[in-house]
């Protein structure tokens, strides 16, 4: 019975919010025109880079900070149990990881460094870089994190990419408002904060996966 | 002469920093950093409503560019008064979970840095002028709520937090097709831009994207009947969790519905006034009457915090008066005073008697007089008893509700007043009535007493100085 | 309704399969899924709105890849809090009745 009202609730407002859609006018204000007339100022070629690293800066800051706090929520859950006894690991696997992680460095590289005039940035390459870290751990060649034992090295790395922008923000309050990039210098910043974010955010990608693993790799 | 519209932006990096150094240093540092940072938050907002000016709403443009195409912070009367409510809650409680958590490292490790960017989140949300950029505010509100909960990892706490994380995903899933919708309809999502936009005769989607956000934020408040996620979360987390949680995280979302409600979706507003307002009077009853049947004294406290919120709703039909506005921002800063006072009692409480039933609270009064003293004055302020600022509160609320004919209000108000004394004088029934057991109980720092008093105090204090606040709000001060 | 607004049309589907799963489904690590596709659904239809106009609009675009960041946070936090649900309980069930004293 349940079942047929929430179905007979969903159709009827999955109508609504199709009509709602088709219904649409043109809208007012286009924001296109916008950015295309700022982005010579905004330091990078790229319109959604300028957006995201630019003229919505601020989104992107707070952004890292929710992914940095779902990391320590994660933590904060409490110990899982131990792990279980090792497995041997597939020696075919492990090659192939150890093949494969180098190429994919140099990817996440490239992926950065083209943030700035085609698809790509911090968080494609963080994610590239995660991939590698979970490939390496799920082939046994590198072993799980403990929340409760993180070494002081680990969690500078986790954090410093949004402490390098946070600080690069703040220092631009000197200049007018929070995040306000002198057009010159405003390409070099935005590649200083990418490569910060880039590292943070692969070891942040990677915690939320090697936290929650309770393997220990081929480590004795 | 530094400006103190720059002090805004302080608000919102500062607890992130120094959230960011906690999760490096571990707990003892971590501790002092929170403690410190708050004193310095506090001292700049206090800096800053002594400055203010009335008429002329600030605004910060970030990056320079404004808004449509960047992000702009708006400070006005309203959000300074959230501002402030937030820091002077949060300074003594931090200073309370300090010595509440000194006893285990491994749950308060974690307790600062997500502290921290909670009340980041806090802050940043209540200038954000941005419908997008409120949506990240609210996840950061959001998950470091639910994370907070989850400390300490058992089997209630997990639970708790899951159901929580799962309302508050539903709410922040409708807020963002919300959000879509709209940038869909007008190409901005920028409040400054959109509000002049909005004409006469809208596009459908904009009501649809009204309704879709404004229930959003509902679930996220807990309006009755959407309160299911509240009392188990705010009643098994940790009692400076607890307070955090209950004096502010639910103001934060109350405080865009009415934004949202008063400026964007005015034309709207009026039709559907109703329904919040009955949704409002029936968490009053509804959440009265299970407090009055608790067993458990977060279970009762919680159960409280569901009856109060229905007072903030109960104004909306008289909405956008700016007496109603008055008296609705007068009950938000009462209630958070109040319960974030009665929490930590609480918290003082259990850790002293070693169990969390009422009925254990016998005798309690001689053992710890001034914990109990505080959780009294708090419980002064939420039945509304004069000169607590909850008495002004509902007076305000009152006068407002007769200024219109609406009499059904004032009763309503009235009603909870009564109900609300009923389960405070069965709790303080306990501890007063019965005869002192020979049950050793354990000694708790001082320094909880004494800011659980402190913020009780303030709650009652605030009524004396009403005023004041009322200042920062626009419209004639009775 | 013109092609262009297919993406859009097809989100508000997507959206409201994710509705009607959270409320519908038991399972938690399902419900969880569904809440993907509640925001996966919300990001089609503000992406394809922002393209119905011909050029594609920048700022929907870098809007998505925020709400994408914060989609993963969110089923991080959820699928450790299951997970660690999963520990405490011993057993595959739903969320029991909170004990409400």
């Amino acid at each position: 019975m349940k079942r047929a009202i929430v179905i007979a609730a969903a159709l009827v407002f999955g109508g609504l919010l199709i009509n709602a859609i088709v219904d649409l006018p043109s809208s007012p204000v286009n924001l296109r025109i916008a950015v295309a007339d700022n982005m010579a100022k905004s330091g990078v070629s790229h319109p959604v880079t300028a957006v995201l690293l630019n003229f919505r800066g601020y989104d992107t800051l707070l952004e890292i900070a929710v992914l940095l706090l779902a990391l320590i929520g994660l933590m904060a859950a409490g110990p899982m149990l131990p792990p279980p006894p090792n497995q041997p690991a597939d020696a075919m696997l492990q090659k192939l990881a150890r093949i494969a992680t180098p190429p994919v460095i140099v990817v996440g590289g490239y992926l950065l460094w083209a943030g700035a005039f085609r698809p790509g940035g911090a968080f494609q390459a963080g994610a590239v870089l995660a991939a590698a870290m979970v490939l390496l751990h799920l082939s046994g060649l590198l072993s799980a994190w403990n929340a409760q034992l993180l070494p002081l090295a680990r969690r500078v790395i986790l954090v410093g990419g949004f402490v390098l922008f946070l600080c690069v923000s703040v220092a631009l309050l000197a200049a007018g408002s929070l995040l306000q990039y002198p057009p010159e210098q405003a390409g070099l910043l935005i590649l200083l904060i990418e490569s910060g974010l880039t590292l943070s955010l692969a070891a942040i990608l990677a915690g939320l996966f090697l936290f929650l693993s309770r393997d220990n790799g081929g480590a004795p | 002469m530094v400006e103190p519209v720059t002090f805004v932006v302080w608000l919102i990096v500062l607890p992130l920093a120094w959230a960011a150094a906690a999760f490096v240093t571990g707990e003892r540092i971590g501790a002092w950093l929170g403690v410190v940072g708050s004193a310095i938050q506090t001292f700049l907002v206090v800096w800053m409503v002594a400055t203010w000016h009335v008429a002329v709403p600030v605004i910060h443009r970030v990056g320079g560019w404004g808004a449509p195409l960047g992000i702009d912070l708006t400070v006005d009367g309203l959000a300074l008064a959230m501002l402030l409510l937030t820091q002077v809650v949060s300074l003594p409680l931090t200073i309370y979970a300090r010595s509440y958590f000194s006893e285990d490292a491994s749950k308060s490790r974690h307790f600062w840095p997500l502290a921290g960017f909670l009340i980041t989140g806090l802050n940043a949300l209540f200038v954000s002028a941005d419908l997008f950029n409120i949506y990240v505010t609210l996840e950061i509100v959001g998950l470091s709520a639910v994370s907070l909960v989850a400390i300490g990892g058992g089997k209630a706490q997990i639970s708790a937090a899951l159901r929580y994380l799962f309302a508050t995903l539903i709410g922040s899933g409708a807020y963002l097709l919300g959000v879509a919708l709209i940038y869909g309809a007008f190409g901005s999502v920028s409040l400054a831009t959109l509000i002049p936009l909005v004409g006469s005769n809208p596009p459908q989607a904009f009501a649809l994207a009204g309704l879709l956000m404004l229930f959003g934020l509902m679930l996220k408040t807990a309006l009755f009947p959407f309160h299911y996620w509240l009392p188990p979360a705010h009643g098994g987390a940790a009692a400076p969790v607890s307070a955090l949680l209950s004096a502010l995280v639910v103001k934060a979302s109350f405080y865009l519905t009415l934004r949202l409600w008063t400026e964007l979706f005015a034309s709207i507003a009026d039709d559907i006034a109703w329904i919040p307002a009955l949704l409002g009077a029936g968490a009053i009853l509804w959440g009265s009457w299970r407090a009055i049947q608790a067993i458990r004294i977060k279970m009762l406290i919680a159960y409280s915090t569901v009856a109060q919120l229905g007072y903030l709703f109960l104004v909306f039909p008289l909405l956008p008066g700016q007496d109603a506005i008055r008296a609705t921002v007068m009950q938000a800063c009462a209630h958070g005073a109040a319960k974030a006072a009665m929490f930590a009692a609480a918290g003082v409480l259990i850790k002293a008697t070693g169990q969390d039933t009422m009925a254990g609270l016998a005798g309690m009064t001689g053992r710890l007089p001034l914990t109990l003293f505080a959780f009294g004055l708090a419980g002064m302020t939420l039945m509304g008893l004069p000169p607590s600022s909850g008495f002004l509160a509902k007076w305000q609320l009152i006068e407002a509700g007769m200024a219109r004919d609406l009499w059904i209000i004032p009763v309503v108000a009235l009603a909870g007043g009564l109900l609300t004394a009923v389960y405070i004088f069965r709790i303080l029934s306990f501890a007063f009535l019965l005869s002192p057991s020979s049950v050793k109980i354990a000694t708790v720092p001082r320094v909880q007493e004494w800011t659980a008093f402190a913020l009780a105090a303030g709650s009652v204090l605030l009524g004396l100085r009403g005023v004041e606040l009322m200042a920062l709000l626009p419209g004639q001060v009775p | 309704m013109s092609s262009e607004l297919l993406f859009a049309v097809v989100g508000a589907l997507i959206f409201t399969l994710g509705v009607a799963g959270t409320i519908l489904v038991a399972n938690l690590l399902r419900r969880i899924l569904a809440f993907n596709l509640m925001g996966s659904g919300a990001f089609l239809v503000l992406v394809g709105l922002a393209q119905r106009g011909g050029e594609s609009d920048p700022v929907p675009h870098a809007m998505v890849l925020t709400g994408i960041v914060v989609a993963v946070a969110a089923t991080a936090l959820a699928l450790a809090l299951l997970r660690k649900q999963h520990e405490v309980k011993d057993s595959e069930e739903e969320l029991t009745e909170i004990d409400d004293g």
